[in-house]
């Protein structure tokens, strides 16, 4: 079975205004939330304790609430967590507590009001640990970026790089976008999520600029735009191909892995959504944009004529 | 063309046999098990074990098997539940003399485990347990020892009538003793640089103010010395404690300059846990009442103490079953800077080395003058948490235990350091110094991080990251074959290899398998088809520029290699990053991803490649489903 039958002949770049329209919309709408609202971010980050209690059978929030309303937890969060007789509880780093006491207290209070419940996780983190995790996450997303920068500049075109990673960039801000959106928690996961991101991301970046590459040496006539679009099309079977099979487990992760990686897995979901669509509209136009032409991927003369190595020489000549 | 030399073949056998081997003893799981040594760490003699094995039978909680595992004798469980209650009984049965863990023992049979195949190590979000970050307080430690400093100085200067200004300390750093005159100055500095050891001294002025001072602080090289011994320290006392809440498998381990890691596996109290572990064990110097010495009397008989005294029992086979101590402590373990073991340089007997902060020096300096020819006593009181039988029935009771851990004649007057000798042994010597230690000034230790997961949620998560990846591999084994035919099933024959090896790999090198790590396992399903999706579309695109069959096949996978390599190395690089920023469950999801990725690259270019030469090479072939 196929996709397309004949190769597609969509104009990619010829549209890219378009793309880059609908891009720019998502970006400011993503940076105008981000700016407005910031990220609902997890306890990783802000510090506070976490306690996730099971009931055995369904309870109401409320009752919930009250159990804790004369006790200084009056202002803790409190919501379902995954089905109606469980329970996560958030509580904010408290002065003058010793914080990791909390949970016990907490726990204490709902046993008091309710018989049979039972404490399922916890999690504190101390406010100095969420500092050093914010500034270690922040680091991390911008080695990797320096990193596959690094990689793509060596291995293609610096143009390419700044194209990939735009493309990046746009992807990862419209992860962080939707999530401050909808307020789903940010946490450690989310962020380990991101940085998934960026390798998947980059892998449909580096397929259609390696496509976009041989063109350039093999067809010799038509211009800069019309190969690129060509490689696009060329390589959008197996783009769209490998986002699907990716989102299937995926979907698979957020139906079936249950509550506690679902923020993980919605950010994959997001970023491979993503991720395609920016390898297709933006990665390419921006190298575009740049100016890349067929004459920057040519192997310089010399070495080109007497030692051909593996990536440039045109494959039909090996046989 | 398109034929593969015979060992490419038995290459891939072989990893495959390999593959299947290690990844075997994960389908069989783990049993939960009680596990019994003696202290001395020996398999119990076989009357004990009988013994225990009546009693279990009694009560109900017969093990389904009980056999001797590397020098362990371990009891066998269905289920977690009767596990518990077993390890309960058989700690409140067999009491103090035995060490009683519960743990979890492969189930996979004998051979395999002769092979060193074992299944993967599960982490605590699928096993459930406790996780703590502790932060070792060095500052306060510092600005205990300063403080202990600065009441010396003071104490010093008012003997001496030196008239100082004020004398304080400053951000918990240093000591500010303040005078009026440059002769004041100097005469205190000759006086604490006779008495103080152990500190820098430096002056300072304020010509507008007419005032003179001297800045009091710790040697720097001391400082390093006191922190590395105080996080040492640290993890030592923890260790004993972990070890009292028989838990399997612990960790603790240094984590950077000042912060310990606490692992508990399967460990369903946290607050129980966080008592032992924040409980801190204390010491008192107390001389010997020597009315009657050694103790002769009953132990039991309340009169045979006189008042003003209180007999305590001896720490393990002494010269004296029972000490009676003065009532009045003399010095208390918070005065202790360090205690070590070393050698007399005269005699090579083994003794300990103890060093008093100094007040503690000038105390026990003070007090032991007249009493030369004494005893001393060490007395070390801990809180310890044990399982008992009441009734028959086991319950935790923590209770206080105090014990004499040394008696030793005073030769001389004791001043800030001290030597106990007449020690039995290097092993007596290394015992009594880290429990002086354990007594001693520690720096306290604050809980900055937990995490605690349920034993249910922890089944829970395994159940449904299994769940993740059977059906994540499902749907895209569904989608290939329809998509691909022949070759899309040569591609989900790949994957599943691609599984099997994960799986051996990470069997094999031990490393923990945490829920985001199954999500990496699931993610890696999804994207190990990308290497095949590559070689299939240029195939694809070969095929209709009319080139023949099996050279479309051979330059499909040619001109795919590079792209596919190119692909993976990036998400390789996020991998890594991800491994040295991240912690503990972040981590497992690299460790997985990488593992994944490096494995799928064989199996999706080199197995499958050997498949379909299998089914189309070498011969003349009219069409293929692809």
């Amino acid at each position: 079975m196929e996709i397309f039958k004949e190769d597609p002949k969509i104009d990619f770049l010829g549209r890219r205004r378009l793309g880059f329209v609908l891009s720019a919309a998502l970006l400011l709408l993503s940076l105008g939330s981000l700016a407005w609202q910031g990220l609902n971010l997890g306890i990783d980050f802000t510090g506070g304790t976490l306690v996730e209690v099971g009931y055995e059978e369904p309870v109401e929030v409320s009752e919930v609430e009250a159990a804790l309303a004369d006790s200084r937890y009056a202002d803790a969060q409190v919501l379902h967590f995954g089905s109606s007789r469980e329970i996560l509880i958030r509580v904010a780093p408290l002065e003058g507590v010793e914080q990791a006491q909390i949970s016990q207290e907490v726990f204490a209070k709902l046993t008091q009001a309710h018989e049979g419940v039972e404490l399922r996780r916890v999690e504190f983190v101390g406010p100095q640990i969420g500092e050093e995790l914010t500034t270690q996450g922040l680091l991390a997303l911008l080695l990797a970026l320096a990193g596959v920068l690094v990689y793509v500049a060596f291995r293609f075109e610096y143009r390419f790089a700044v194209g990939a990673v735009a493309a990046l960039l746009h992807d990862i801000v419209l992860i962080l976008g939707f999530f401050s959106l909808t307020r789903m928690t940010f946490d450690l996961t989310v962020l380990a999520a991101v940085l998934a991101t960026i390798g998947y991301s980059l892998n449909d970046s580096i397929v259609v600029s390696d496509r976009i590459r041989e063109n350039f040496l093999k067809v010799r006539k038509g211009t800069t735009e019309y190969i690129m679009n060509l490689s696009v099309n060329q390589t959008l079977s197996r783009t769209l191909v490998t986002s699907f099979t990716t989102l299937l487990v995926v979907c698979a992760l957020i139906f079936l892995g249950g509550e506690i990686i679902r923020g993980f897995a919605v950010a994959l979901l997001i970023g491979v959504i993503v991720g395609s669509y920016s390898s297709i509209f933006i990665s390419s136009a921006t190298s575009l944009a740049l100016g890349v032409s067929k004459q920057d991927l040519m192997p310089p003369e010399k070495e080109g004529a007497d030692q051909p190595d593996h990536e440039t020489v045109p494959p039909q000549e090996r046989f | 063309m398109n034929r593969y030399p015979l060992w490419k073949y038995v290459l891939l056998l072989v990893v495959l046999l390999t593959g299947i081997l290690f990844a075997l003893p994960n389908l069989f799981g783990e049993d939960p098990a009680v596990v019994v040594t003696t202290q001395e760490g020996e398999v119990p003699a076989q009357e004990v074990q009988d013994e225990v094995l009546a009693f279990l039978e009694e009560r109900g909680v017969r093990p389904e098997v009980a056999e001797v595992l590397d020098e362990r004798w371990v009891l066998r469980y269905r289920s977690t539940e009767t596990q518990m209650r077993a390890s309960d009984l058989v700690a409140g049965k067999l009491g103090r003399d035995y060490s009683v863990a519960m743990t979890l023992v492969p189930a996979a049979p004998q051979w395999l485990r002769a092979l060193g195949a074992e299944p993967m190590f599960l982490g605590l979000d699928l096993r459930g347990g406790v996780h703590f970050l502790l932060q070792v307080d060095l500052d306060a430690m510092i600005e205990d020892v300063l403080e202990g400093y600065q009441n010396d100085i003071r104490t010093l200067l008012r003997e001496e009538r030196i008239r100082y200004a004020s004398l304080e300390l400053e951000e918990g750093q240093r000591v500010r003793a303040l005078f009026t005159s440059e002769a004041l100055r100097e005469r205190a500095e000759a006086l604490i640089a006779r008495h103080v050891e152990g500190i820098v001294i430096e002056y300072e002025e304020d010509e507008a103010e007419q005032t003179y001072s001297l800045l009091i602080t710790l040697d720097e090289d001391d400082v390093q010395e006191m922190r590395s011994l105080a996080v040492q320290q640290n993890i030592t006392t923890l260790r004993n404690r972990v070890d009292e809440l028989g838990v399997a498998e612990p960790v603790v381990q240094r984590q950077g300059s000042d912060r310990i890691v606490v692992q508990l596996p399967g460990v369903q109290d946290p607050a129980q846990a966080k008592e032992i572990l924040g409980a801190t064990a204390t010491l008192e110097f107390r001389f010997v009442d020597h009315s009657d010495f050694p103790f002769s009397g009953d132990p039991d008989d309340p009169e045979a103490v006189p008042a003003g005294s209180q007999l305590f029992p001896m720490r393990g086979e002494g010269r004296y079953d029972y000490v009676l101590l003065e009532r009045s402590v003399i010095v208390g373990g918070d005065r202790i800077i360090d205690a070590s073991s070393g050698f007399d340089q005269q005699t090579q007997a083994p003794e300990v080395n103890v060093r008093l902060s100094g007040t503690g020096g000038r105390i026990m300096s003070r007090a032991t003058r007249e009493r030369v020819g004494d005893h001393m006593g060490v007395l070390f009181i801990e809180r310890i948490t044990e399982t008992e039988l009441v009734d028959g029935e086991p319950q935790r009771v923590s209770r206080e235990v105090a014990e004499v851990i040394s008696v030793a004649r005073i030769r001389e007057t004791l001043g800030g350091r001290f030597r106990i000798t007449g020690l039995e042994s290097t092993e007596e010597a290394g015992t009594l110094a880290l429990l002086l230690r354990a007594g001693a000034l520690a720096a306290p230790i604050d809980i900055v991080e937990e995490r605690t997961i349920g034993p249910s949620l922890g089944a829970e998560n395994v159940e449904r990251g299994f769940m993740a990846v059977v059906f994540g591999f499902l749907l895209v084994v569904a989608f290939m074959a329809f998509y691909y035919r022949v070759f899309g099933w040569v591609a989900n024959l790949a994957l599943l290899t691609n599984l099997i090896i994960i799986i051996a790999v990470l069997s094999m090198l031990q490393a923990t398998l945490t829920l985001p790590g199954i999500a990496g396992i699931v993610l890696t399903v999804g994207m190990a088809v990308d290497a095949n999706v590559l070689i299939f579309q240029r195939i694809r695109e070969e095929l209709k520029a009319g080139t023949p069959i099996q050279t479309a096949i051979d330059s499909g996978y040619s001109k795919a290699l590079s792209t596919i390599a190119d692909a993976n190395i990036t998400t390789l690089i996020a991998a890594l990053v991800l491994f040295i920023f991240g912690t503990g469950p972040v981590q497992g999801f690299a460790v997985t991803l990488a593992i994944g990725l490096a494995t799928s690259m064989f199996t999706a270019i080199v197995g499958t490649r050997a498949i379909i030469n299998l089914i189309y090479g070498g011969r003349k072939v009219s069409e293929i489903k692809i």
